[in-house]
């Protein structure tokens, strides 16, 4: 080593990036549970989709190839898209989000470090407003059906879009309880009535409820490891609590409560996952708390009044636009400079 | 300034201890070199003497090849405000007064004072004063014979941090943190000489007048605070235990952590009425005054991979080998050795240079103690180098600012403010030289402002110059005219042996217009007639151009060795002529002197850059990394480069210092 400090003490990259992965199975592992091995295809397709895109853009850019693929950036992007997107989806739905995902937001913009929006979030919303039939349709959890999709059923509805016989499509999937809420509130239905549907659960989506306890287990993980610090997933959830209970509490039959709030759609995905990708994200303390309560605020507010039935990837990417401002305007005191 | 008084009041009831912002805690391999007391080395064969063993100017040689010094002789003294006297560490024959490589991160040499002992160790008559009770005024200016800078690793001389501050010292700091890993000279000194340092600290006292004290020591070194606790029973001195955090040893951080006072960022410490002072300094004002001993040595930690770790009281000029065998040799995978600790030190050249009043600490590396560094992988911002930082800077920021060569905003982010701990780049995952793109920042934005300067002063130059041209046309003019005149009446008396004829004189007037012209556009060829200053300067850009060409044609290292002596020379000849002349002599000669730093700079930048395109060229392009995504070769060689140019920096930094010296 020809320079001080000759030594250092810090994970690496791909280290991070690899405890990020580890956090995500436990979420994972739940939503194969109850929801069959479906999105197992689809993480496998979006990882090795991410894996050929970044090896073939690093080529093109003349960059080195290995060590950038061993960072497992590419994979997290991939794991998230194929968490955020229904696991029943055509097989093209993913490669194609993933290879957005991969190629224009992140790799285009100089790769790693350099992507300013998130690549998951920018490859979600470009299938949100490509695809939005294939994006809305949701399996039901498989403890609610009668016949139940197996594996390789699942395997051949994604390839092939083939069912067995005596299943229809809408037997096994229905909108998210979000989307529905919305679509019901519409309709003048009672809050008490929609809420009544078998879809929903105790605190949020019936089985997906579960899945965010397991992505809070994996967050807590994180914050734990130090990968993650506690700014960016307590405020982003902290806005979607304040803006639900605040509306919740002016008006029960017209707002959903909080608690289903934080347990429904990506909400625990995005505020332990998703808000705390560091590239894209803000840096100073106080900047990550503008950034997540904004973003949590505007994911309440898109679920609500927005065209869409969740919000958290406009919001992410409309947050992620704000980052340089929010930095350069939190900017802690420096020693021995006055405020 | 009264708050910080009552702080420090409120301190004396709650012994509380200020945390700043980040800081890491190294593994502190400190052990190793505790294990033995302090060791006496033999007498060396030779003792090298650099003149710059301190911040400021190179003092002036008081002796000649040939000359019989003795232990304490005075060889060299104070020049000018910011400078400090070197003595003689034993008796003997000075050898030698040349070049010679010295402790300095650029590897370059540096004119140094060679003693061959005659292994009397006789001293000079030593000449104690009563520091308890004699005149303060006499005292004070007497340090200036003393030869005695900051031991902690500054090498500020003491004098200046003694003389009357515009505002009065209430608060005496004494730095015991000792919060690099590996360096254990200060600790080992408060173990063995506490009593020695007390007293020291009494001296201090009373030549600032200051109400308080306060010792900051890291409470790694419980023996040492013990002992500190001891010699200090009785007395107001106050011993603060603060924690094992780096970098708490650093001045303004430690005094935070002992009053909870922030110094301010563009004010010195004793400008809010507080002084730092090293233990080792002070044990060293104690020695000078009750004894009258000027510096002659100092306590340095040899250790890492050496066979017997342990702290050493060195002779100055004493030749790093025999340090190193002293400490039972260095072991066989020894890579080379650094000075300093790991956080901050540096390579040094060679383990033939001498040890200065700098080297607190020399360590052996080797692959296994300090593992190269993987290639950097690009910032993922997250930021865990701004959690880190002790300035509350944001690293990551800067990082960005300094690769895009963005330096307005570099330094609307308070890069100045950076102390260059290494802190971020230990925490950093992307493993990242973030000091070093700091280094080279700072020195680019310092290389501007004295661009800029210098071009002013080219301007000015250009304009006199072109008033000079035309003057000079016009006599010519006139001068032709009378020959032609001349020529009609009486015969040619020109020395060239063109024909007596009307055309071929103005033929010829022409030519030598024109050859007149183009020597002056071109560099000279004929130097014979030019100041010393001139012709070190024509050498230096020569030698500039010399380096320069190495990216472009394949130059051998010998060849990038002289040119790099040869840019040493003239550096060290134009800094000779600059300090015995006049400073109003020529446009030229002023010129010189306002873009030396630059130039030297420059210089040294250049080959840092020709030795980093050569090395990047050379390596194999599927290594990994390090071939494109960090930075691409010609922003490492940059990097290179600030290193050298951190000189610069340094330079000027003096330059500042002895401004404000002299406002004081």
């Amino acid at each position: 080593m020809n320079r001080s400090p000759y030594i250092t003490n810090a994970p690496t990259v791909s280290s991070i990036m690899f405890k990020v992965l580890l956090a995500l199975m436990p979420g994972i592992a739940v939503y194969a549970w109850l929801f069959g091995g479906g999105v197992l295809i689809t993480l496998v397709l979006a990882t090795a989709t991410a894996l050929v895109t970044e090896a073939l853009m690093l080529k093109l850019r003349h960059r080195p190839i290995q060590p950038f693929l061993s960072d497992y950036s590419a994979v997290i992007t991939a794991w998230l898209l194929a968490l955020a997107i229904p696991p029943l989806a055509p097989w093209w739905l993913i490669v194609v989000g993933t290879a957005f995902s991969i190629i224009i937001a992140k790799q285009l913009y100089g790769g790693l470090g350099y992507n300013p929006f998130n690549p998951a979030m920018v490859g979600y919303a470009v299938l949100l407003i490509s695809f939005p039939v294939v994006m809305t349709k949701w399996p039901i959890a498989l403890s609610m059906v009668e016949t139940k999709l197996n594996f390789m059923d699942q395997f051949h509805y994604i390839f092939n879009q083939t069912l067995p016989a005596n299943i229809t499509i809408d037997a096994v999937t229905s909108a998210t309880p979000l989307d529905y809420l919305k679509t019901q509130l519409k309709l003048n239905q009672s809050m008490e009535m929609i809420q009544s549907s078998p879809i929903f659960g105790v605190l949020g989506t019936q089985g997906s409820e579960y899945i965010a306890l397991a992505y809070l287990a994996g967050g807590l993980f994180l914050w734990q490891q130090r990968v993650i610090t506690w700014h960016l997933p307590t405020a982003f959830l902290g806005g979607i609590a304040v803006m639900a209970s605040f509306f919740w509490a002016i008006d029960a039959s017209q707002y959903a409560n909080p608690m289903f709030h934080l347990f429904s759609g990506a909400s625990m995905l995005g505020a332990f996952f998703i808000l705390t990708d560091p590239v894209s994200g803000p840096t100073t303390p106080k900047a990550k708390l503008y950034f997540a309560a904004g973003a949590g605020i505007i994911t309440y507010l898109i679920r609500v009044y927005g065209g869409y039935p969740d919000g958290v990837a406009f919001a992410v990417i409309f947050m992620n636009i704000c980052v340089p401002l929010i930095d350069t305007y939190t900017q802690p005191r420096v020693f021995g400079h006055e405020k | 300034m009264n708050a910080p008084i009552n702080i420090a009041g409120l301190l004396k009831k709650t012994k509380a201890v200020f945390r700043f912002n980040g800081g890491v805690h190294p593994p502190e391999n400190k052990a190793q070199s505790t294990q033995r007391p302090i060791g006496q080395l033999a007498l060396p064969e030779k003792l090298v003497l650099p003149l710059r063993q301190h911040i400021g100017n190179i003092p002036k040689i008081k002796v000649a090849i040939g000359d019989h010094v003795l232990k304490g002789q005075l060889i060299a003294e104070a020049e000018g405000t910011v400078s400090a006297a070197i003595h003689a560490p034993t008796s003997g024959t000075i050898t030698a007064i040349a070049d010679a490589v010295i402790p300095h991160p650029s590897g370059l040499s540096d004119r140094c004072i060679t003693i061959t002992p005659d292994g009397k160790d006789s001293w000079i008559e030593r000449q104690p004063q009563d520091w308890r009770k004699d005149e303060l005024a006499p005292l004070v200016k007497s340090l200036r014979l003393s030869g005695i800078v900051g031991l902690g690793g500054a090498t500020f001389p003491t004098q200046i941090k003694l003389r009357s501050a515009n505002t009065a010292i209430h608060t005496l700091v004494i730095n015991a943190a000792e919060c690099e890993p590996y360096i254990t000279c200060d600790d080992m000194l408060m173990r063995e000489r506490s009593e020695e340092i007390v007293l020291g600290i009494k001296v201090a006292k009373r030549l600032l007048d200051a109400e308080n004290v306060i010792i900051g020591i890291e409470d790694n070194k419980p023996e040492a605070i013990k002992a500190m606790r001891m010699a200090t029973e009785n007395t107001d001195i106050q011993v603060k235990v603060v924690p094992t955090l780096y970098p708490s040893g650093d001045a303004r951080r430690l005094v935070y952590l002992v009053l909870g006072q922030e110094v301010p960022h563009n004010k010195r410490s004793t400008e809010v009425g507080i002084q730092v002072f090293n233990v080792a300094t002070v044990s060293a004002l104690y020695r000078y005054f009750e004894f009258g001993e000027p510096a002659l040595s100092r306590v340095v930690s040899m250790t890492g991979n050496v066979n017997q770790p342990q702290n050493f009281e060195v002779l100055f000029g004493t030749p790093l080998r025999h340090l190193i065998k002293a400490a039972g040799g260095a072991k066989r995978d020894t890579s080379h050795f650094i000075m300093g600790g790991p956080m901050m030190g540096f390579n040094l050249p060679s383990d033939d240079v001498p040890i200065t009043k700098a080297a607190n600490c020399i360590i052996a590396a080797s692959p296994t103690l300090f593992e190269p560094p993987p290639p950097a992988m690009p910032c993922i911002r997250c930021a865990r180098c701004a959690d880190a930082c002790p300035v509350s800077l944001q690293p990551q920021e800067l990082y960005w600012f300094a690769k895009s060569d963005n330096f307005e905003k570099a330094q609307a982010y308070n890069l100045f403010d950076c102390i260059e701990c290494g802190a971020c780049s230990y925490v950093c995952p992307s493993d990242i030289p973030l000091v070093q793109y700091y280094r080279y920042a700072k020195s680019e934005m310092i290389a501007l402002d004295k661009a800029k300067e210098a071009a002013d002063i080219a301007r000015e130059r250009n304009e006199f110059r072109l008033a000079r041209i035309e003057r000079e046309k016009q006599e010519r003019a006139a001068k032709h005219a009378a020959r032609a005149q001349g020529a009609k009446t009486a015969d040619s008396s020109e020395k060239t042996t063109a024909p007596n004829d009307k055309q071929a004189a103005i033929a010829a007037a022409i030519e030598r217009a024109k050859a007149q012209k183009a020597a002056e556009n071109t560099k000279p060829k004929n130097t014979t007639h030019l100041s010393n200053t001139t012709k070190a300067e024509i050498a230096a850009i020569d030698a500039r151009r010399a380096s320069v060409g190495l990216t472009e044609t394949k130059m051998t290292t010998n060849e990038e060795k002289q040119a790099k002596i040869t840019a040493a020379i003239a550096r060290a000849k134009a800094q000779k002529t600059d300090a015995n002349q006049a400073a109003n002599e020529t446009p030229i000669k002023n010129d010189a002197l306002a873009v030396d730093t630059e130039k030297q700079a420059k210089i040294e930048a250049a080959i840092a850059r020709a030795k980093a395109a050569k090395a990047e060229a050379t390596k194999p392009q599927d290594k990994g990394v390090q071939t494109k995504p960090s930075a691409d070769a010609e922003k490492q060689a940059k990097i290179e480069a600030a290193i050298a140019r951190a000189k610069a920096a340094k330079a000027s930094a003096l330059e500042t210092k002895e401004q404000q010296a002299k406002e004081d």
